[in-house]
């Protein structure tokens, strides 16, 4: 058993320490991406170096990239992308897919086995190759990225929340209510989201670093965010070809990658039993 | 006389969910002779599992023995490694647990699971196990011994199940058997059957053995002696007979008189005016499933169900699990609308499904449910969940509704302090009050009662019914009572119906029901509840309406078996 | 095979065919409803209009686009794929030899991984909370944390930077002995395990653990059962559906690896050609392509489905 540090906040919740080391991560990078062109050493498009792939040094703390720019300060604007979209993208697919998820559990019947069957078969799509498809027509920009990226998560979100709904809408308060005469809003609203929102919140983060995983995948085949912007993935991208003398161009961005997608699993995995356990 | 068993001072803690550790088991001391039954009897929560348990040297995830010994057969089952803990198994100590559909594993044959002790500790060849194996059916009155262990779990009836599962604790010839609430998930008729069968092995072998049970009147058939648990310590110990009949601790005392429950104090003089019926069921047939050619639906439950309930009285429906007894109540209350027949009100006829019956109605009518836990929103503070229907049915707002949701928690009989509590922490008997008190803030006519005191202890169960029974004299309520346990039914209503594979068998009133029924299940069905009496269950024998009723069952058992054997 | 057994097969057959129309739609829609005349970009600025005109009557282009939609399904159906935008070849013919790479990649991959991760994961869940439970988990969350391509990145990094055991890129057209063929392989393969396994660990270890804490193991518990005979004999014979399930979900996770893979090391298969074809715009190539995958992607689901239904003692013994 991990020590836990009590923190009384707000909810009087407890979080072990590895949950708290989660959350700093994230709150690190959150504040990073929000900050960004204040604390960028250097401007992120200028060619600060003459020598490519440069090792670390003081002044430049992570080398430089392919064209001699300043790495840390490309990372630091990559924040604003990666981050940015992929909470963007996962908002708004959460948004949809709790909201009709739940809609499906309290309505039932054809609407909602049609709902259902759509949507698992648009989930039986491979999602790194709907984005492809989906880049391949429509192209590449901002806008495109976060509502493809949602409209790949949402049919997971949904069927998430669609299954805990259906749960807590076999219970009796549920039932009692439908009996009341109570609308399907006043259900949704009040009676079964507060009852599935501790676990909604757990998909939310593991569906967060799902988009993560797929904007840097996309972002790395070159199909995502465009040059000259780059998030994470476009940076591994670039520097690809300094792999092979291991440059640090092309090592930290990765470790960028992998420092908040872990953290957002630690900071689940370690959640205080109320929230993650309810309703599973 | 030497004892098999010795629990010294034994206490075990607990680990909660949010870290803390509690002390479950509080220095509890208990002994069992060679060949005698002891029961532990309590509430839920007082421990009684947990040292059944402890004689196996098992102690559930979260749990573990923090003191004391439990000496088995001259050994120490806290004192021992593991691996003597196993070899202790299913040879020394066998478990018969409460619910065999769980613990027979679905994907193997009964028998494989049933020899599985003698293959475990090498007792004795495979053959030699099968044979003793088949012995044990017959000794527990199984159909068809020779065959009935190449079947499946599945395949099987629940009464069954819980004999086989006894079966499979024998096979090893143990010193003492730890009955788990063996009888708890079954229906009274198959109760009896099952009890009976576990009393003769246990006399006819000598065997020791612990009963765990919340039911004092199962325990007075198979207990010599009986310890009475609360809270983890023992409130009292004795022969059955003193305990039954005597009882001197409180506790105890609350128990006894908690299972003999008052009969309706005042029942409403037939003198005056016959009321109007309140609510009138007409020829209903409901089911679930695709509806069929005929109009009917693939599953039919309730089969042309007819039904007058008068303002101001109480109707109690009784019958066994798949009797369709709730179904009735999701028909009347509008979640499953009916195939066909009629459901009045006042005289009006009501359209089946909630969807179209107007808010008028829908207050008229308010349906409680059995299990408290699941009944009120976890996330709303009581004060909110009593304040809803009056907003809803009523719109009353501000200091006129939070002086109604006081009023009706003193109704209840529940503090005013309590609205700014969650569900989660109120006691079960709090819990109800307050999920009954839901249901008065609609100021309805008819109250449907669902099980409504099947999941509470037997002693907040009863303050529950008194409660109910004080306030339908001041309130004029009218209540429709879903129970499976008759004392309970006897306790509060002025008829009983009687429902049996969906049909409405037989109605009469309630003073009539122990002398009275005419229908054979009626009968069956009454005569099988458990007597907080110890002759009762051996006294059976000589009924011979209850012997003939049963041997018809058990052809019928044994119709029901061969006919899915054949689909 | 019983009765029971059969239909729900069938039934899953059926669900499966209706998902693959659903996707073939979805699939069809996203690539043809785009602006830009498809005609003009196939002949080029240059072509005159009548040219354009007679190959836009050619390619259905001025019919509805549910008309296209059917031709075009009628096409995949009967084995015609079209022509590629980009060089004009047939899309089968393109096809046809990368799919062979990709497939080998593929159940080489399997026949490595499968096994690995099932007995990690069946361990992991035997033992759990031990030291080595937690380390296993730690390292599948990890390595399910981060992109493929970094773990891709760190492969090359170790086995071709620093050890120089293996070269950084396979190119499969020119292979002499089975060293060599292993030495192709091994970049992409290991790559493709460590993503796909570390997914089948975790669901392995959950599927397990979830048997195993039922009433029945603990049953046998109290039988006196060792660890091992809780494990193999009461656990895994009921945990065998949701395993199947686990394997053939975290099997899909190759379809999105095996993309990124393919592009890293430069391997000719069927992802490599996919994405080229999306930075060429090449539709009917990535249609097909598209398709492959999903086909895949649905029949593993449905050979998963079909154990899970065979396993279920209830319904194999009526």
């Amino acid at each position: 058993m991990s020590s836990t540090v009590s923190s009384a906040r707000g909810l009087g919740l407890r979080i072990n320490i590895v949950g708290a080391i989660g959350a700093a991560i994230i709150l690190f990078w959150v504040a990073v991406a929000i900050l960004a062109p204040l604390i960028a050493p250097y401007p992120v498009g200028k060619i600060v170096a003459f020598d490519y792939f440069q090792p670390m040094s003081s002044s430049f703390w992570m080398g430089t990239d392919y064209l001699g720019r300043d790495m840390l300060s490309r990372i630091m604007m990559g924040a604003r992308y990666t981050v940015g979209i992929s909470l963007a993208g996962v908002t708004l697919a959460c948004f949809l897919g709790v909201t009709l998820g739940m809609i499906a559990a309290v309505v039932g019947g054809w609407f909602d086995l049609i709902l259902s069957r759509f949507l698992d078969a648009f989930n039986s799509i491979p999602s790194l190759l709907f984005g492809l498809v989906i880049v391949a027509g429509v192209g590449s920009s901002l806008t495109v990225l976060i509502v493809t990226l949602a409209l790949i998560y949402a049919p997971g979100s949904y069927r998430f929340a669609r299954a805990l709904a259906v749960n807590v809408n076999a219970m009796d308060f549920v039932t009692v209510a439908r009996v009341r005469g109570e609308g399907i809003v006043y259900m949704v609203r009040e009676e079964i989201f507060p009852n599935i929102i501790g676990p909604v919140l757990a998909d939310f983060g593991l569906r967060f670093v799902f988009i993560v995983l797929l904007l840097s995948g996309l972002s790395f085949l070159g199909l995502g965010v465009q040059p000259p912007q780059a998030d994470w993935g476009a940076l591994v991208r670039e520097n690809l070809d300094g792999l092979s003398y291991g440059a640090p161009a092309v090592v930290f961005p990765s470790l960028a990658i992998a420092s908040l997608t872990i953290s957002v699993n630690m900071l689940i995995d370690n959640l205080p039993y109320r929230i993650r356990d309810r309703g599973e | 006389m030497s004892n098999i068993v010795e629990i010294r001072n034994l206490r075990v803690k607990a680990k909660t969910d949010s870290g803390r550790v509690v002390e479950i088991i509080k220095g509890v001391d208990l002994e069992i002779a060679k060949g005698e039954v002891v029961a532990l009897i309590g509430e839920s929560g007082s421990g009684k599992t947990t040292i059944a348990l402890t004689l196996l040297g098992h102690t559930r995830s979260g749990c573990s023995i923090a003191s004391g010994s439990v000496t088995v057969d001259g050994r120490d089952t806290v004192a021992m490694s593991e691996a003597e803990r196993r070899r202790f198994r299913g040879t020394t100590v066998a478990y018969v647990p409460q619910s065999a559909a769980a613990a027979f594993n679905p994907s193997k044959t009964i028998m494989d699971q049933v020899v599985e002790v003698a293959r475990i500790h090498d007792l004795m060849p495979a053959a030699v196990a099968r044979q003793k194996a088949v012995e044990l059916f017959r000794a527990l009155v199984l159909p068809d011994p020779e065959t009935i262990g190449a079947r499946y779990p599945h395949q099987v009836s629940g009464g069954q199940l819980q004999r086989l599962a006894a079966a499979m604790a024998l096979i090893g010839d143990p010193q003492v058997m730890v009955f788990d609430e063996p009888t708890t998930a079954l229906d009274v008729t198959t109760q009896i059957e099952v009890l009976r069968a576990f009393k003769a092995v246990l006399r006819d072998r000598g065997m020791a053995g612990i009963y765990v049970s919340h039911d004092l009147a199962v325990v007075a058939q198979i207990a010599d002696r009986i310890v009475v648990l609360k809270d983890g310590e023992v409130q009292e110990v004795g022969t059955t007979e003193a305990v039954v009949n005597h009882p001197s601790h409180d506790y105890t005392r609350a128990l006894i008189s908690a299972f003999h429950p008052q009969a309706k104090s005042s029942p409403p003089s037939d003198a005056a005016a016959p009321a109007a019926p309140i609510l009138q069921v007409k020829s209903l047939m409901a089911g679930y499933g695709a509806m069929g050619q005929d109009g009917l639906p693939k599953y039919v439950v309730l089969k042309d169900v007819d039904l007058t309930l008068e303002r101001g009285r109480s109707l109690g429906i009784i019958g066994e699990s798949g009797s369709g007894k709730s179904t009735l109540a999701r028909a009347i209350a509008g979640l499953l609308p009916p195939a066909a027949g009629q459901i009045e009100m006042n005289g009006k006829a009501l359209a089946g499904g909630v969807r179209q019956r107007s808010k008028e109605e829908l207050r008229r009518l308010q349906i409680v449910f059995q299990l408290a836990d699941t009944a009120l929103n976890p996330n709303k503070p009581v004060g909110a969940i009593l304040a809803r229907p009056l907003f809803f049915y009523h719109a009353m707002r501000g200091a006129a509704r939070a002086a109604e949701v006081d009023r009706l928690l003193d109704m209840v009989r529940l503090p005013k302090a309590l609205k700014y509590r969650l569900p989660s922490e109120l006691s079960g008997g709090q819990k109800q009050r307050v999920n009954f008190a839901r249901a008065l803030a609609a100021k309805p006519d008819l109250i449907l009662c669902d099980e409504i005191t099947s999941a509470l202890d037997t002693v907040v169960a009863a303050a529950v019914l008194e409660l109910l029974d004080e306030l339908q004299r001041e309130l004029g309520l009218t209540y429709m009572f879903i129970s499976h346990d008759l004392s309970t039914v006897e306790a509060i209503c002025d008829r009983v119906a009687v429902m049996y594979e969906g049909a409405k068998v037989e109605e009469m009133p309630t003073s009539r029901m122990k002398s009275g029924a005419e229908h054979p299940y009626s009968r069956l069905l009454i005569s099988s509840v458990p007597q907080l009496d110890t002759g009762w269950l051996d006294g059976l024998d000589d009924d011979p309406l209850l012997r003939s009723a049963m041997a018809d069952r058990r052809a019928a058992e044994r119709w029901a078996v061969a006919r899915r054997q054949r689909s | 095979m019983n009765a029971v057994v059969a239909r729900l097969v069938v039934q899953r057959l059926g669900i499966m065919l209706i998902s693959l129309l659903i996707v073939a739609f979805a699939v069809f829609f996203a690539t043809e409803m785009l602006p830009g005349d498809v005609a003009q970009i196939l002949l080029g600025q240059s072509a005159t209009p009548q040219a354009v005109a007679a190959l836009r009557t050619a390619m259905h282009l001025d019919q509805p686009a549910i008309l296209r939609f059917v031709y075009w399904l009628g096409g995949l159906v009967s084995g015609d794929l079209g022509r590629s935008y980009a060089n004009n070849m047939d899309v089968a013919a393109l096809i046809s030899g990368r799919l062979t790479n990709s497939l080998q990649l593929a159940g080489v991959t399997t026949l490595f991984s499968v096994p690995i991760a099932l007995c990690l994961g069946i361990t992991a869940a035997m033992f759990r909370g031990s030291l080595y439970d937690r380390i296993v988990s730690i390292v599948t969350v990890s390595v399910i944390s981060i992109p493929e391509f970094m773990v891709a990145t760190v492969a090359v990094l170790v086995f071709a930077v620093y050890l120089r055991w293996l070269p950084a890129l396979s190119i499969a057209d020119q292979v002499h002995g089975i060293g060599e063929l292993l030495r192709i392989y091994a970049m992409p393969v290991i790559t493709l395990s460590f993503v796909v396994s570390a997914q089948m660990i975790r669901m392995t270890r959950a599927a397990v653990i979830d048997t195993l804490n039922t009433p029945y193991v603990e049953m046998a518990l109290l039988k006196g059962a060792s660890r091992r005979r809780m494990v193999l004999s009461h656990a895994l014979p009921n945990a065998l559906g949701p395993i199947a399930n686990a394997v053939a979900l975290s099997l899909s996770y190759l379809l999105g690896g095996v993309i990124i893979v393919e592009t890293i090391f430069n391997y000719p298969g069927v992802a490599k050609l996919m994405v080229d074809a999306v930075s060429t715009r090449d539709l009917p190539l990535i249609q097909s392509c598209a398709m492959i995958f999903c086909v895949c992607y649905l029949l593993l689901i449905l050979i998963a489905d079909v154990i899970a239904i065979i396993s279920n003692p209830r319904l194999r013994n009526r």
